[in-house]
């Protein structure tokens, strides 16, 4: 499956690029969501597809569909594409470009000269990752959900109407 | 099985179903005329049978016509979407104890509630890319009325899952050879429905196409093959949960009340029969405003479904106890 794993990889590195890229907001976001997807066969490609699945199910289907909503409410056009291109400036990704090529780099070395390459982990079958959750992790798994209900009512408060 | 083999009955079975949903248009139509005491298209051949290669002409060599302020890109890519997501989610669909489109995945109904939330991208961009009022309107309210009822759509599930143990479609058919789920998980089978309703944007859920006050929604400037696209996606997707209908509740492949087993004829009766549904559905109901179909999903069925879950779980613990 190495060759799906890189062809999924390659695609997700190049949507990745022309979402940072791209100066209209809805092309970036649907270069965003091919990333996401792609990712998702990453996931598939090394065994692991209920994170494949909730990848799609997730983030593409779920969270990407508010950003494109929100975007298409504040109506971008050429008129916003042209500001945008010109916020793109070379002077103004230099310095975060070199940073990231720096941690590339690191990366690189790390993976070039890394001891033993980590074993991949036999991964659960669904029923023991639930075991797991709820089990041992269920103060992490309680912690987030706080953390979701509180979104949930801020959300609320702040969309009341008066 | 060989590759080539396993390409030709995926490829048989895409094409059965991308038929069958032109097919459908003119069996809606002509169901549509039953049940509204009137005739339907029953002038082209032995029952108007003929309409549907009327309507496939028509629609195919109609002119294909993109509008100037659109973004075209965006604009030929939704219709697309819609193709191609209801197609993919149909590779889980087990036909038969070993006849799949694809594969049966022990991650099956996971896969297909996640190939299933990608629709909305086809209706959203089309409305986007348009740049009118009407398709925009439309494409707003899509996207909000399918995240609201995804969420009890995959919830719905989660009993069938709990009894069945497993995600596997095909292990769900064979958990029910004693008793179809349809008896134990009676509100999940209804809020399914529902959110299959919503999903397909059928009537009387069709809120955003709602043509008596959009027009034709998110739809408004497609024509030709594109709209034939959107159009022939909405009946796959018709089918599609009709059949997920039939694998989750109703046994699948297997026979009814002791009769002999005959898988493919089985599943094609039960779906065949859930498609009516949809389309009875659709002659005998009126459409909902939009406020009361989103605080019907929220304040309703939100929490029927939680309950349902809830209440499965502690039977299923109780039992096992």
């Amino acid at each position: 499956m190495s060759w799906l794993f890189y062809g999924a990889g390659a695609v997700a590195l190049l949507a990745t690029a022309r979402a940072v890229s791209c100066a209209h907001a809805v092309h970036a976001l649907l270069y965003l969501i091919t990333s996401l997807l792609a990712l998702g066969l990453v996931m598939l490609s090394l065994g692991a597809p209920f994170a494949a699945a909730l990848e799609v199910l997730v983030y593409a289907g779920a969270i990407m569909v508010l950003f494109v909503f929100v975007v298409m409410l504040i109506d971008v056009g050429p008129e916003s594409a042209r500001q945008e291109r010109a916020w793109m400036a070379p002077r103004y990704w230099r310095g975060p470009a070199l940073l990231a090529a720096l941690l590339l780099g690191q990366l690189l070395v790390l993976l070039l000269w890394a001891p033993e390459p980590p074993a991949a982990a036999a991964l659960p079958p669904l029923k023991q990752l639930g075991a797991v959750f709820y089990g041992p992790w269920l103060l992490a798994v309680e912690l987030g959900s706080f953390l979701l209900l509180a979104g949930l009512v801020a959300a609320y408060h702040l969309g009341r109407r008066d | 099985m060989s590759l080539l083999e396993h390409s030709l009955i995926a490829g048989g079975l895409l094409g059965a179903l991308a038929g069958g949903a032109a097919a459908l248009v003119w069996i809606e139509r002509r169901l549509l005329g039953i049940w509204q005491d009137r005739y339907g298209p029953n002038r082209v051949w032995p029952l108007g049978v003929g309409q549907i290669f009327a309507d496939m002409i028509k629609i195919l060599t109609k002119e294909d016509w993109i509008p100037p302020f659109a973004d075209r890109g965006v604009f030929v890519l939704a219709p697309c979407i819609a193709m191609a997501v209801a197609l993919l989610a149909f590779a889980v669909v087990p036909l038969g104890p070993t006849l799949h489109v694809a594969a049966d995945w022990n991650v099956g109904l996971l896969y297909f509630l996640a190939i299933s939330s990608l629709g909305v991208y086809a209706v959203l961009l089309g409305g986007w890319a348009s740049r009118s009022k009407y398709a925009l309107l439309g494409a707003v309210r899509a996207s909000a009325q399918t995240i609201t009822y995804e969420v009890f759509m995959g919830l719905s599930l989660m009993g069938v899952v709990a009894l069945a143990g497993s995600f596997a479609l095909s292990d769900i058919v064979e958990a029910q050879r004693g008793l179809w789920f349809a008896v134990p998980q009676a509100l999940g089978l209804v809020i399914f429905l529902i959110a299959g309703l919503a999903e397909t944007h059928r009537l009387p859920l069709d809120l955003p196409e709602a043509e008596h006050e959009l027009t034709g929604g998110y739809h408004t400037e497609y024509s030709g093959g594109k709209f034939g696209m959107f159009f022939v996606g909405e009946y796959v997707g018709v089918i599609l949960i009709s059949g997920l209908i039939t694998t989750l509740f109703f046994g699948g492949w297997l026979a009814p009340f002791g009769l002999p087993e005959a898988p493919l004829l089985w599943f094609s009766l039960k779906t065949g029969l859930f498609i009516g549904v949809f389309v009875l559905l659709r002659a005998s109901l009126p459409r909902p405003r939009y406020d009361q179909l989103m605080g019907f999903g929220w304040k309703v069925l939100l929490p029927l479904t939680l309950a349902n879950v809830a209440v499965t779980g502690a039977i299923i613990v109780a039992g096992a106890a």
